[in-house]
């Protein structure tokens, strides 16, 4: 029995949430330069200042002079550019990037943003003041050569972090709903007040609290300015109902956030300047609202006792809310854009689950959440759910039914994982029951982390790479220089070699990490966000010096099951059953087994023949360099080599593989997680905090692949990796269950910073009640069996009919056909059109 | 181990996840052989008991293998997590399974004994004494009707009917296991309201009928025919839409007075 009584209901959308999405979609986002001027302006006059000084003045200037509007429609307000979906740029991470793609950005592929001629000479302007100021030029120094060199040979890409804000943090937003800035700020004063000048960390403590109080003063003056906006919006507007809306907006932007919220309404819009004024003060992305349905509830359940707001309104609000979260926008560089494609800014929100005592906390507003997702159907909040044993059902079925939708969301969280272990990461019990989930998938304490929870990239099929080339990459020695394969008699002597270069590109990992992370400690602390995280004010530090109660850094590994069947192929066909040897192996990997070279292999196989011939003596020019290539490319697909790996690609397709629930292969799996996740958590950062791995890509699963070469599990060379801990894509043939229960026999206690489960299925799965209750029945049989993430991809009648128009786009599109699934492309017209239909009918065989 | 478990039996197929047929999340193991000849069916690779060879998406592949119960057991065995959480179990189907009736009846048992639940989908069509030896180990019988008419069930599936309904009426006087009815609808065979009308009238009648099932044809199993090297008879045969489902749903509920469904 949970805490709260609660009731479900299905408050409908209102016009209003779908005009305001119409409005909000309406163009292509754009980049905006007011920030860009406004920090490098504050900046300038502030150069003899200490840091977190400069910061919070910088912080200041911003939020009087940023230009400020209120969209038509609007209830909740705050807008951090004019244009809707805009965004503003941060220098002070890294900037050159952007002046690269000025003539490119809005027409790249991967999350475009329009940007004008005027931004872009005010751009420029702004931006040459910060050559040798930013936090990535600072982190480049503070990293060793052979670091940047496998950074530069994509080993790693810590890039999230080196260009941008960490973010990645869920702040106190229940203590500045109670108390406000003016709350904050005075228990600065206080803390100031109890230090002495003659303390040994008095200097750094009263500048950090002197920053926070300019922080706090900062956003009240910003929410002030809208308060006045409103009025005078109010006072020329004709419409006797959107007056007295604006008048209301103005009386809330008066009280809220200065002050505690005494409505639900106020609550909202508190909320709001938090979770926008925390992405204005820094470029991080994944500032996760958290635990939305917790702390709002108070004022919730005050206002409907008291009987002054009727549901239908409340979930207006949070539709609306929900609206703003897509209102907020980031641009980041053409290669991230596509490993974080869809403009997304991974604001996790997440609903249900315990409170510190263990109880079950699913309230009205849980429901409500869910609702609102279904409303908006739109990317952001990324939108989960909590499940543990005392889970009500009648919770989980209207999560799946919103599933059913096909919008992605929710993603389920098992408590009974995630529990323990951030126990085992030192959490307190009370502190790891009221987890929540920050981006993606990845748990912690909201309000006392700094979890630098995306820290990085880590594709674990490069070291493979390296195993076979002995370190060597594109001709340079980036790892150790291991045995030669040809030599090696044992499976052990393999899989001792691969550890070996995984545990030293592992080491230059944190080497990165840990330069990057002192880069933002020296350059850009964050004195607004660290006054609502425990404890920076009582330590005087921001969270970037090591001011939060919990420390960590999750860089994430992905390529799980790319490596298991890679190591199992080469382990039972080598080694086991003597079909193949290393030696073959490597030829045929080094020519993409037959199938022609990638661009980027013919260009270094070319470079390295080229540069040997030069180095015999030869001299050549252009056009020598281009009949290598051509021979090159021409060698790479002759019918010898071709046939050298179809024998080897054959061979491979009968060795058992990941992902259908085959003892002995997936505890192989495990073994393989733990090459990266064991030595990752003996590692510290400079907060004074360790390691902990996740095992995920976002998306980065395919553009880092088409840095991969062929890998021996049969995957070619430039294809995507396998994404996050599911098995390789058409891979796992024996049904979800099975694929389910293979995932499950990873530990995913081990990888405490999140594990990635994807799974795709037909809407006839989850029709009708009988098909919500088998769904739900199988996330709670996973999670049985210590999985710890699920996320689902309905496909619908729509992707189905797209499909049919399309097909180069849904190559890999399967279906279930009588008995047995197939790609849905390679069905006869009749045969597509009558699973379309029975998709409609929800129907299945 | 028990020595029912050393039976051996054909299959060609097991299923897993599947959530359309029976309780729960289940998994459908598919004996070989079979005494009709439908017309419709979705599963031809069924029909012979003979091991046989089928084209599938250009690949030629073995339908048939011989296992033991105790080998079926270790693949069952593997959902049992979530049986537990949806109520679901095993279910036998074909094929007819009680063309191989030691075999079938020691699936069953060899389930049921080791707690999980057991669901048959089975036409009827074998000697009542078949029928009676694996009452004791079923949890559900998804007794397929397909029509009432005899001359007409003998044209389009090769058999009379009159054992069926006898059967039909015994295992639903039995009270050893739960009763569902399932139709396959098929256009210019049943799908008129007085024949699917006749079949429902015939299930309230049963008494213990729990559920009646309509199944609207469909074409999915047309490229295993092409596969087996037949032809497929029901090539321009539409399947039934979706209003004349519903109507037919209506009739069945109206006339028998049962929960009906479209759908398993």
């Amino acid at each position: 029995m949970g805490l709260y009584q609660y009731e479900i209901k299905d408050y409908p959308k209102t016009e209003r949430i779908t005009r305001l999405i119409e409005n909000l979609y309406a163009k292509m986002p754009e980049i905006e330069s007011a920030r860009a001027k406004l920090i490098t302006e504050s900046y300038k006059a502030t150069e003899d200042q200490p840091i977190i000084i400069r910061r919070a003045r910088a912080f200041e200037h911003i939020l009087k002079n940023l230009p400020i509007i209120i969209r038509k429609d609007e209830l909740i307000v705050g807008s951090t550019t004019i244009a809707p979906r805009g965004c503003q740029t941060y220098p002070e991470f890294s900037y050159e990037w952007l002046e690269a793609e000025f003539d490119t950005v809005a027409t790249r592929s991967a999350d475009p943003f329009y940007i004008s001629e005027e931004t872009k000479k005010e751009l420029k302007e702004a931006d040459s003041y910060w050559k040798g100021k930013t936090t990535s030029e600072l982190a480049s120094s503070y990293m060793e050569p052979e670091t940047i060199l496998a950074i530069e040979h994509n080993m790693f890409t810590p890039g999230n972090y080196f260009y941008n804000g960490v973010g990645h943090v869920t702040v106190q937003y229940d203590k500045v709903l109670a108390i406000g800035f003016e709350g904050i700020r005075e228990e600065a004063r206080a803390e100031l007040d109890r230090c002495d000048p003659g303390d040994g960390n008095y200097i750094t403590k009263s500048r950090f609290l002197q920053a926070v109080m300019i922080s706090c003063d900062a956003a009240i003056t910003y929410a002030k300015r809208y308060a006045l906006l409103a009025e005078q919006e109010a006072a020329s507007c004709t419409d006797a109902i959107r007056k007295k809306e604006l008048l209301q907006i103005a009386q809330n932007c008066e009280r809220v956030p200065a002050k505690g919220a005494q409505t639900f309404y106020e609550a909202c819009q508190s909320f709001w300047f938090v979770q926008q004024l925390l992405q204005i003060e820094s470029s991080g992305h994944s500032i996760s609202p958290g635990r939305f349905d917790q702390y709002m509830y108070p004022y919730y359940e005050r206002d409907r006792k008291k009987g002054v707001l009727s549901g239908e309104f409340a979930q207006e609000l949070i539709d609306c809310i929900w609206v703003k979260l897509n209102d907020l926008n980031k641009c980041r560089d053409c290669v991230s854009a596509e490993g974080f494609a869809g403009y997304s800014l991974f604001q996790n929100l997440i609903a249900g689950g315990q409170n510190k005592d263990g109880v079950d906390v699913t309230n009205d507003l849980s429901f409500m959440t869910i609702q609102a997702s279904m409303h908006v159907q739109l990317p952001q909040p990324s939108f989960s759910v909590r499940v543990w044993n005392g889970t009500p059902h009648e919770f989980l079925i209207k999560a799946a039914e919103l599933t059913r939708t096909g919008v992605g969301l929710p993603a389920y969280y098992n408590d009974e994982v995630i529990i323990p272990s951030l126990l085992n990461r030192g959490l307190s019990l009370e502190d790891a029951r009221e987890y929540n989930i920050i981006g993606c998938v990845e748990p912690q304490k909201a309000g006392k982390t700094e979890g630098w929870h995306d820290a990085a990239f880590f594709n674990m099929c490069r070291p493979l790479e390296l195993v076979f080339s002995q370190g060597n990459d594109k001709g340079v020695q980036v790892g150790p220089f291991t045995k030669p394969v040809e030599e090696m008699k044992e499976f052990e002597e393999f899989y001792d070699a691969y550890k070996t270069q995984m545990n030293y590109m592992i080491k230059l990992l944190v080497n990165a990490d840990n330069a990057i992370d002192v880069a933002h400690a020296d350059r850009c602390p964050l004195p607004f966000l660290s006054c609502m995280v425990d404890d920076c004010m009582k330590r005087g530090l921001s969270v970037q010096e090591g001011g939060a109660v919990y420390n960590f850094t999750g860089p994430q590994g992905f390529g799980i099951a790319n490596m298991t069947d890679s190591l199992y192929a080469i382990k039972k066909l080598v080694f086991e059953e003597h079909k193949a040897t290393l030696k073959e192996f490597k030829e045929v990997l080094a020519l993409n087994y037959g199938r022609g070279l990638t661009d980027e292999m013919l260009q270094d196989m070319t470079t390295q023949i080229a540069r040997k011939l030069q180095e015999s003596g030869q001299n050549l020019g252009e056009k020598e360099v281009a009949a290598i290539m051509k021979a090159t490319a021409e060698a790479a697909v002759m019918p010898e080599v071709r046939e050298k790996g179809d024998r080897l690609l054959k061979m491979i397709a009968e060795v058992p593989k990941y992902g259908n629930d085959i003892a002995e292969v997936d505890s192989f799996a495990r073994d393989v997680a733990y090459t990266y996740t064991r030595p990752l958590q003996e590692y510290r950062n400079p907060r004074g905090g360790s390691y902990q791995a996740g095992l995920y890509p976002v998306s980065a699963n395919v553009p880092l692949g088409a840095q991969t070469g062929a890998t021996p599990d049969g995957r070619l060379a430039g294809t995507p990796i396998a994404d996050g801990v599911s098995p390789s894509a058409g891979k796992d043939v024996n049904g979800p269950t099975a694929a389910a229960n293979s995932v499950a026999r990873l530990d995913h206690f081990i990888a405490s910073n999140g594990t990635l489960f994807n799974q795709k299925f037909h809407p006839s799965a989850l029709s009708g009640r009988a098909g919500l209750e088998k769904f739900v029945a199988l996330i709670r049989s996973y999670f049985d069996q210590k999985g710890s993430h699920m996320q689902f991809n309905v496909v619908s009648r729509e992707t189905l009919l797209d499909a049919q128009k399309n097909p180069e786009k849904y190559r890999h599109l399967v279906v279930r056909v009588a008995g047995y699934s197939a790609l849905f492309t390679t069905l006869s017209r009749s045969l597509q059109d009558d699973i379309i239909n029975r998709t409609q009918q929800g129907l299945d065989n | 181990m028990e020595s029912y478990f050393q039976t051996k039996g054909r299959i060609f197929d097991i299923q897993r996840y599947s959530i359309h047929d029976g309780d729960g999340i289940r998994t459908i193991v598919f004996l070989k052989g079979c005494v009709l000849r439908c017309r419709w069916c979705c599963n031809p690779e069924s029909q012979e008991y003979g091991i046989q060879t089928m084209m599938v998406q250009g690949q030629p592949k073995i339908i048939g293998k011989d296992i033991t119960v105790a080998e079926v057991m270790e693949v069952v065995e593997k959902d049992r997590p979530y049986y537990y959480r949806s109520g679901g179990g095993m279910t036998l189907s074909g094929g007819e399974s009680l063309c191989q009736p030691e075999f079938a009846r020691d699936l069953l048992r060899a389930s049921k004994e080791s707690g999980i639940n057991t669901a048959l989908e089975s036409m009827g069509c074998a000697d009542y004494t078949v029928i009676e030896s694996i009452l004791p180990y079923l949890d559900q019988y998804l007794l397929d009707i397909k029509h009432m008419n005899p001359a007409k069930h003998k044209e389009f599936t090769g058999k009379s009917n009159e054992l069926m309904l006898e059967n039909a009426a015994k295992i639903a006087s039995s009270g050893q296991t739960r009763l569902s009815i399932r139709i396959p609808v098929i256009p210019t065979f049943n799908d008129t309201e007085a024949e699917i009308e006749a079949i429902a009238v015939f299930a309230r009648k049963l008494g213990a009928v729990e559920r009646i099932h309509l199944l609207p044809y469909h074409r999915l199993g047309q490229d295993k025919y092409e596969g087996l090297g037949r032809e497929y008879l029901m090539k321009d045969i539409l399947p039934p839409g979706q209003e004349q489902m519903h109507k037919l749903l209506q009739v069945a509920e109206s006339v028998s007075g049962l929960h009906c469904q479209i759908g398993g």
